[in-house]
């Protein structure tokens, strides 16, 4: 099983590789989201600092789940997803699998860039090291939810808008504890609580979600 | 050897989970449509005596509030409408989980019908809130943690209900709302808590079946008679609007050729 998921996320990374603007697509819409706010809000460095926490979870939200249309679709599409479920594998290590890359191709990088966003929103610096934790904490579960998703819309039309309707509801908790961490490392309160309770809610996305999407594939 | 164990298990899951007759005879259509067709009347006898007996003694002889005056008499459709959102979707959600795994039918035209109901519940719920927070708090709507997760829990709704539309073939569309329907079950607590440790204002609940209750009686028994009320109209609807499934979908089905309903005999 474990040589299967192997397989599957080599092959993903290598479709990725062929088609690189699928892993740029969502970092670009993350920065050009978060430059929206300060033109919609205000320049002042002030207001921004106070709202920086908050947009920069709200966008990396809304740019994965912008990729997460795609988790399953291009597979459903050219019948390759039929293929895998018939194989010998529970379904559930191969969702686990594609939201591993998922993640790989379109959270990390939004982490990576995070810094740079911060200091453009006037982020303390000092908040930035909690920032970028509960981001990698954080958005691996926001990939593992979506997935139940993304497994659920496969194959209906217009996908795309539905699957923001179902998974948003269910992110709420994440951007709570994602962005009140980012808030109280920047006044210089301990955050120990917050990473500790979005890991206890990563870990139950690992135990719960890959299964329930498995299920939902096979629908 | 694979396919061995997974029929093995799949025993086992039989004899683990065998339940009562009548379980069984529920997930036949044609029993169910009986079924409902005689408890219909007496929920709806029910509905209607405990909601009117309810609503009389709770708006016009219950004594008015020392502090909120005349308005806490909102209450009396706030927190059933308040509990019976979350039950539905509990409901909902224990209705699918049976469709998913005894695979029956008339177990995903339960969940399908509890949707909408459950939808207007919350919102019923949401709207009498804040018509009863101007006068209490000076404000139609606060980001407060109950407030806030019944909103997220109308959002969930309209969830399941767009995935069940747009789902076109009823068996796919039933399996794929019960399993939102369970995971958002899960969500719900994670949910609660969060916004709870975010912000609170919302008074704490003071009606539980359990506990000794914090007001007067004169208050109390409408309020339970509202809420049984409730729950009987709701049952009411959804047994109404499952059997209206059961018409849609067994057309062809011959036992409804023959069925009184239709021949009128």
């Amino acid at each position: 099983m474990m040589r299967f998921m192997w397989t599957i996320i080599r092959r993903d990374l290598l479709l990725v590789a062929r088609q690189p603007a699928e892993m740029i697509n969502p970092l670009v819409f993350f920065v050009l989201v978060i430059a929206l706010f300060p033109l919609g809000i205000s320049p002042e460095a002030s207001l921004l600092s106070q709202t920086a926490a908050g947009v920069i979870w709200v966008a990396a939200m809304l740019a994965t789940l912008l990729s997460l249309e795609l988790l399953f679709k291009l597979d459903h599409d050219d019948g390759s997803l039929e293929q895998l479920l018939l194989a010998p594998y529970p379904s559930w290590s191969l969702v686990l699998a594609k939201v591993f890359v998922h993640w790989l191709v379109s959270g990390l990088p939004l982490i990576l860039i995070s810094p740079l966003i911060a200091t453009m929103l006037f982020l303390p610096s000092h908040a930035v090291p909690a920032l970028m934790l509960s981001l990698l904490i954080g958005t691996p579960t926001l990939s593992l939810l979506g997935a139940i998703g993304a497994a659920l819309v496969t194959g209906v039309r217009g996908g795309g808008m539905l699957l923001t309707l179902l998974i948003l509801p269910l992110y709420v908790p994440v951007i709570i504890f994602g962005a009140s961490s980012v808030a109280a490392a920047a006044q210089g309160m301990a955050i120990g609580g917050y990473m500790a309770l979005l890991a206890a809610m990563f870990v139950f996305a690992l135990m719960i979600t890959p299964w329930a999407a498995g299920a939902a594939l096979k629908l | 050897m694979k396919r061995n164990i997974e029929k093995e298990m799949v025993f086992m899951t039989q004899s683990i989970w065998r339940m009562p007759r009548w379980f069984h005879q529920m997930g036949s259509p044609k029993w169910f449509y009986d079924f409902a067709g005689i408890l219909q009347p007496w929920f709806a006898v029910a509905a209607f005596v405990l909601l009117t007996w309810g609503a009389i003694w709770g708006l016009a002889f219950a004594p008015a509030d020392y502090q909120q005056g005349n308005s806490f008499r909102i209450m009396y459709v706030h927190v059933p409408a308040a509990i019976l959102s979350q039950s539905i979707f509990l409901g909902m959600a224990i209705a699918g989980a049976i469709g998913l795994i005894w695979k029956m039918k008339v177990a995903f035209m339960v969940a399908r019908s509890c949707i909408a109901i459950g939808a207007t519940f919350t919102a019923i719920a949401l709207l009498t809130g804040a018509i009863w927070g101007k006068p209490t708090w000076g404000a139609y709507w606060v980001w407060d943690a109950r407030l806030t997760s019944t909103l997220v829990l109308f959002f969930l709704y309209a969830g399941v209900m767009a995935l069940n539309q747009a789902i076109t073939e009823r068996q796919v569309a039933g399996k794929a709302t019960a399993i939102l329907a369970i995971v958002g079950t899960i969500n719900i607590p994670i949910i609660k808590y969060s916004v709870e440790w975010w912000n609170t204002l919302h008074q704490s609940s003071s009606f539980t079946l359990t506990d000794k209750p914090s007001m007067p009686a004169d208050m109390y028994l409408p309020l339970l008679l509202t809420v049984l009320g409730s729950y009987c109209l709701f049952a009411l609807v959804v047994l109404i609007r499952t059997r209206a499934q059961i018409l849609q979908t067994q057309t062809s089905a011959s036992w409804l050729m023959q069925h009184r309903d239709i021949t009128g005999a």
